[in-house]
């Protein structure tokens, strides 16, 4: 069975700046893949080089094994994109978007019946006859997801689909693209929201300055080293009195009470450091240890804070 | 071929302008009309363009091609602009459309709405000015040809321009000019010799002559020769704008 999509030693160059330097990744059938990335990564040029908006300057780029140059048609036709910024054609309404967008798959009529299954999953159907242009920011992005999929495309690309969508909107949209997943749709999200992947993602692929730096499901990245580092917070009684230098250095954080270290497991012990901070003048009164997340693996990695 | 997703994209570029019919429609009829009072209350009886046709008879045809061909270009380039700037044109560009369809479906809605602007305005302008129909589908042909060609033009400024600013440019710059100077409002022959040879140069002087020829009969030159240079115009930017659609230059980085 051939992969979802495949990339293999994808290059792009824009003038002096060289987006992708040999990409390589297979994403499998039915699989919800993350990737990631800081901004500037190369993430929106390698979705677009996919969808065929962009053009590579070397390398093979499949989609259900379908070149997307050579066989366009068929590429486009088993892939939806959810572009990243919000557009809109203001000249028509919801429900005209959607029939002259299945309209470019082939698709007449007939296909009403999936339109008006996808206005009311995604919460549209009392705008279905409203002008694009009456619709608030959140409802926009409902009807791009829409547009994504109205001709049923068995692979669905998400290029930060919950940018700028408030929390109660988010965790709907997590809802039905897990639903998307479920039913056995391919799923490719990037986002900026790192919890987000965390919670939905099998696999992500790090990207960084043109090139693949991680490439493997959450644990796996957990566990190859990466991000091997724990958070101690010990809530002590104040006033806190002035750490050693030693325990300066890996405090993180300070706050009312609360004192956060950072730790590399691989090269301290945690048993030598609570020794250490027990021979301070500190009481402890609480102490817990939290475990690497994708922000520690992301930071690792990319050097980068994400939101 | 993708037949229906050629019709859809077709059928979304007519709405498109039809869901605005006042301004995309009803304006070039009243800027016609103005014309059409203005030039014939000044003109009437001082000139003469063909013999035993009425200054404001000639004129008719003129100001009928003119609307068409304007707004044939304005069709296309402002989809094609509005489109780009907004970015909804990556919709289009998802789509599994051909470089051909693409063509095919934008320089058709371009010509839909030329031939809709030249109708309302002949239907108008023909309740003031009786005007004979010489040969009505050497009019249909021209004002078809004329349309493909401006719809053609449009499609390329649109893909060219990077801003409105940079469609409003082509279009007084180029348009307007071509236009204005192809024997709108004179025939050639009452030119100097150097500007008569000059206008042999213009595109658009055969577009207009050899509709003109359509309603009276007679024209500067043989509508034989305009079919041909028309023809050949449409052909060129024809496949001008398939090789730009092809390479997507300035649509697909």
């Amino acid at each position: 069975m051939s992969n979802a999509i495949e990339i293999v030693d994808v290059q792009k160059r824009f003038g002096n700046v060289h987006a992708l330097k040999g990409v390589n990744l297979a994403i499998k059938r039915g699989e919800f893949f993350g990737l990631l990335g800081p901004n500037g990564a190369g993430k929106s040029t390698l979705i677009n080089i996919i969808a065929g908006l962009t053009r590579r300057d070397s390398g093979h780029v499949s989609v259900l094994g379908h070149d997307v140059t050579r066989d366009y048609r068929l590429t486009r036709r088993c892939l939806g994109v959810v572009p990243q910024e919000l557009v809109f054609d203001p000249f028509f309404t919801v429900r005209e978007v959607l029939r002259i967008q299945a309209g470019y798959f082939g698709l007449g009529r007939k296909n009403d019946a999936w339109i008006d299954e996808l206005l009311y999953t995604l919460g549209l159907m009392n705008k279905a006859n409203a002008n694009m242009r009456a619709l608030s920011g959140g409802m926009k992005r409902r009807v791009l997801i829409a547009q994504a999929l109205v001709h049923k495309p068995e692979v669905v690309v998400l290029d930060e689909p919950t940018a700028g969508v408030d929390i109660g909107l988010r965790k709907s949209l997590w809802l039905f693209i897990q639903r998307l997943h479920h039913e056995g749709h391919t799923i490719v999200l990037t986002t900026h929201y790192l919890e987000e992947a965390e919670a939905l993602c099998e696999r992500i692929a790090i990207l960084n300055h043109g090139n693949v730096v991680a490439l493997d499901s959450m644990h796996g990245l957990l566990r190859k080293g990466i991000g091997m580092t724990v958070h101690i917070i010990v809530t002590v009684e104040e006033p806190v009195p002035l750490l050693p230098p030693e325990l300066q250095a890996k405090l993180v954080s300070k706050q009312s009470g609360q004192l956060e270290f950072k730790l590399d497991r691989g090269v301290e012990s945690i048993v030598e450091f609570l020794d250490r901070l027990r021979h301070t003048d500190i009481a402890i009164t609480d102490l817990r240890t939290e475990e690497p997340d994708l922000e520690d693996v992301f930071l690792e990695l990319t050097g980068e804070a994400a939101e | 071929m993708n037949v229906h997703g050629f019709l859809a994209l077709f059928y979304k570029e007519v709405l498109r302008f039809s869901n605005v019919a006042w301004q995309t429609l009803g304006a070039p009829v009243v800027t016609a009309l103005l014309y059409l009072l203005v030039f014939a209350q000044v003109l009437e009886g001082r000139v003469q363009a063909f013999e035993g046709v009425s200054y404001t008879a000639f004129l008719v045809p003129g100001l009928m091609m003119m609307a068409v061909i304007q707004n044939a270009f304005a069709n296309s380039s402002s989809s094609l602009i509005q489109s780009k700037v907004a970015g909804h044109i990556v919709f289009v560009l998802l789509a599994p459309l051909s470089s051909l369809e693409l063509f095919l479906a934008f320089v058709l809605a371009a010509v839909v709405r030329g031939l809709a602007v030249g109708a309302c305005v002949g239907l108008v302008v023909m309740l003031f000015v009786p005007l004979p129909v010489h040969n009505p589908l050497l009019v249909v042909v021209f004002a078809f040809l004329g349309s493909a060609v401006l719809g053609t033009l449009g499609l390329i400024a649109g893909i060219w321009a990077d801003k409105f600013d940079h469609v409003g440019a082509f279009q007084n710059f180029v348009i307007v000019p071509f236009s204005f100077l192809s024997g709108v409002f004179y025939s050639i022959h009452s030119l100097p010799v150097f500007w008569q040879r000059l206008s042999h140069f213009n595109p658009f002087f055969y577009m207009i002559d050899g509709f003109r020829y359509g309603f009276f009969g007679r024209s500067d030159v043989s509508p034989v020769l305009s079919l041909a240079i028309v023809g050949f115009f449409l052909s060129l930017l024809t496949t001008v704008t398939l090789a730009m659609l092809q390479r997507g230059y300035k649509l697909r980085s």
